[in-house]
């Protein structure tokens, strides 16, 4: 309630701010804004920010340590027996202390010091949350006035507010790189977990994939066994067989399209291919599942080949149509931006079209090529639902594409999905997969970007 | 490939100019190509309005004129590679040894084997010095064997007079060489596939005045060989390099002599403001 009325407050404050300041720059010079350093509207800006910024930032320190510091101080005032102990009955004792405090039923009855601690916590925060109401209400009027007071003809409101909004600017770049930082290293601490359990060495060269725990003692034939190596070559398998379809077909429609097609072609022929990039994956595994799959195995069977029902080839196959306008798209781009006079020169010494581009354009667009294809590998590898839905889930190990494999992304899924304890090696060992994958598609991704680099230093 | 049908094979020996001819005016001489009543469409946009031109066999010829006047675009159409360029149309009659090159017999591709091209900015492939010039012998399958690729790759850079420089680095890619080297180098890319005339569409215009002075040289050189139209805006060049000079404005020729004639003499009010720098 405090917090909604102060955000209110400072909200209110900052439009008054930018107001005031606004119009005050102007009547200090009578209105002649020419003779201002900065328009009135930075001036304006300027107090707004002296309002609403200091308060803004105690509101942040004050919530993150508020918490915390109540809880300390309760903690301190409760006899030593209650607090003393392992890092777990701590814990549940504060969980206790909150849910108490917010009139939570904990679910058994309550020690009555326990109970007080909890009231005495409950007051503290209000206490808090009131005086955080007072604090940042007056900072924000203090810097108002401050603000305010110091516009003038030759302030320089517009460096001082482009300094803020720099400031602004990194933040935001920061919060997207702190996010990855912490999705990093949230995977990498439960992946050590789990390599605690199982070695590193079994998991990575292991042969037999089965994370199936035993529940108790006496179950039957559920020991667990973490080998990967399964998983990888399954994932290779697919990823394999579609870039099998996606490289060449995909290459040879950007081919078409960036030297070939006419300009009218081109305009629709474009982004009807990356309309094939908006379909959701989901569709694209009804169709592997449904329709390619049992097509996969008819023309198996015609044959005479022993297709199971769920293959590598099916997910495979429509897993590379998926990817199609990823690299046709991408290299279309890279094979336009070879310069034209390398065409011409081709062409004005009587080379012919194909040859120009056998010779001359595609070498020159090489380095583009590859690394929209990387991208595409990557793009393959991280695919989940077509393989769930159409490869099934059996960790064969098998080059065979007629036969039912597994994917590491799909293995994540299955392990993860339902209600699972975090504890045991099987849950955890989604974890470890993670790991993998990212670091994977992470040397992928680098070493794609490092060669499209290369390529653009060189002709622009 | 065969590029024998319909037109002579660029291999075929031809008939050289000799120092005696020198000393005529080059109107005598017969004409290599011949331009009659040319006229150019950038889609609605007429950009040449009916150009007749001879070119002379082992002669220079300069087109000069203001910038936007169509010699340009008139040299591309002398081996065919408006084609490229979408809703370009160009009608009248252009002949290379009295054979009509916009003829339904004649194979665009083939053409520009025989009427080779060097362009404004040195643009090397991205392949080494070899290959940059074996690339035209090799599409047109004029040598048979290593050796006798070795044999092209070598006489085209030492007619290009980049031979010397380069003897020791044939495997670095062309892009590796100064500016001055890589329009050598292309030079001697269009040498090696035998053409029989070469347009040079402001071959210096991208190069320092030492590099333009080597360009210079090579011309008049290979003009002992091959039949050559160059496109300039400098006037110096034009006067240096060419034997005649045809003078280009607003997309009509108004006319063509003997450099010496157009450069001491010219006839037209509009010549002699451009060479004398009033405009342009």
């Amino acid at each position: 309630m405090q917090l909604t009325l102060l955000a209110l407050i400072l909200a209110l404050l900052t439009v008054i701010g930018f107001m005031t300041g606004r119009s005050r720059a102007a009547a200090s010079v009578g209105g002649r804004v020419a003779e201002l350093h900065s328009v009135p509207s930075y001036h304006g800006v300027y107090v707004a920010l002296w309002a609403g910024l200091p308060a803004l930032l105690l509101f942040v320190a004050w919530t993150a340590a508020e918490g915390w510091l109540a809880m300390q101080l309760v903690l301190s005032s409760l006899p030593e027996r209650l607090t003393t102990g392992d890092g777990q009955s701590v814990a549940l004792l504060k969980a206790d202390i909150l849910n108490l405090a917010r009139g939570i039923a904990t679910g058994r009855e309550p020690d009555p010091l326990v109970q007080d601690a909890a009231r005495r916590y409950a007051g503290l925060r209000d206490l808090a949350d009131w005086s955080l109401l007072a604090v940042g209400a007056s900072l924000a009027v203090a810097g108002l006035a401050w603000g305010r007071h110091r516009i003038g003809p030759d302030l320089r409101a517009r460096p001082a507010v482009e300094r803020v909004v720099r400031v602004a600017l990194i933040v935001c770049s920061m919060v997207a790189i702190l996010t990855t930082v912490g999705i990093v290293l949230s995977l990498l601490f439960e992946a050590l977990r789990f390599f605690t359990v199982v070695s590193p060495l079994d998991f990575l060269f292991g042969t037999h994939w089965s994370p199936q725990m035993a529940m108790r003692a006496d179950q039957v034939g559920s020991s667990g066994s973490f080998g990967a190596i399964p998983l990888f070559a399954g994932t290779l398998l697919i990823t394999v067989i579609a870039m099998l379809v996606a490289v060449p077909v995909g290459l040879m429609a950007a081919i078409y399209m960036s030297e070939y097609a006419g300009r009218g072609v081109r305009t629709w022929l474009k982004p009807a291919l990356e309309i094939l990039a908006g379909i959701p994956t989901v569709v694209y595994g009804f169709f592997a599942a449904l329709t390619m799959a049992p097509f996969v195995r008819s023309v198996g069977e015609a044959l005479g080949l022993d297709v199971s029902s769920e293959s590598a080839l099916a997910a495979g196959i429509v897993m590379g149509v998926m990817i199609i306008p990823f690299v046709s798209s991408l290299s279309d781009d890279v094979i336009n931006a070879v310069p034209q006079s390398l065409r011409d020169g081709s062409y004005g010494l009587g080379a012919t079209r194909s040859e120009t581009i056998k010779q001359v354009v595609l070498p020159a667009a090489l380095p583009g090529i590859v690394a929209a294809v990387m991208l595409a590998v990557s793009r393959a590898i991280g695919e989940t639902m077509i393989v769930t839905m159409a490869s099934g889930l059996t960790a064969n190990m098998t080059a065979n594409p007629l036969q039912a494999v597994t994917t590491v992304t799909t293995q994540i899924a299955t392990l993860l999905v339902g209600d699972q304890e975090f504890d045991s090696p099987k849950t955890l060992s989604a974890f470890g997969l993670g790991l993998v994958l990212f670091l994977v598609t992470l040397c992928l991704n680098m070493v794609a970007l490092r060669v499209v680099r290369t390529y653009r230093e060189k002709y622009d | 490939m065969s590029i024998t049908s319909g037109i002579p094979s660029p291999l075929k020996l031809r008939p050289r100019g000799d120092g005696r001819a020198e000393q005529r005016s080059s109107a005598d001489l017969p004409a290599k190509m011949t331009a009659r009543g040319v006229k150019v469409f950038y889609c609605a946009k007429q950009a040449l309005k009916g150009i007749d031109l001879d070119i002379h066999e082992n002669r220079v010829l300069a087109l000069i004129g203001p910038s936007g006047c169509g010699k340009s675009t008139f040299l591309r159409c002398l081996n065919r590679m408006n084609d490229t360029v979408e809703g370009c149309r160009v009608e009248g009659r252009i002949a290379l040894d009295g054979e009509d090159v916009y003829g339904k017999a004649v194979d665009a591709v083939q053409l520009r084997a025989r009427v080779g091209m060097v362009f404004q900015k040195p643009n090397p492939f991205p392949k080494s010095i070899y290959d940059n010039i074996a690339y035209g012998p090799r599409i047109h399958g004029l040598a048979s064997g290593r050796d006798e690729l070795d044999e092209v790759v070598q006489t085209s850079l030492k007619r290009a007079g980049l031979w010397g420089e380069v003897k020791d680095r044939l495997r670095e890619p062309g892009t590796s060489l100064s500016g001055g080297q890589q329009q050598r180098l292309c030079i001697a890319r269009a040498i090696a596939v035998s053409p029989e005339v070469i347009l040079m569409d402001e071959p210096c215009s991208a190069l320092d005045p030492i590099a333009t002075a080597h360009i210079e040289e090579l011309i008049d050189e290979l003009r002992a060989n091959y039949t050559i139209v160059i496109v300039t805006h400098n006037m110096q060049q034009a006067a240096r390099v060419s034997q005649r000079t045809a003078f280009f404005h607003l997309g009509e020729m108004v006319e063509c002599d003997d450099t010496e004639e157009i450069f001491t003499n010219p006839r037209d009010e509009r010549t002699q403001g451009y060479i004398t720098g009033r405009y342009g």
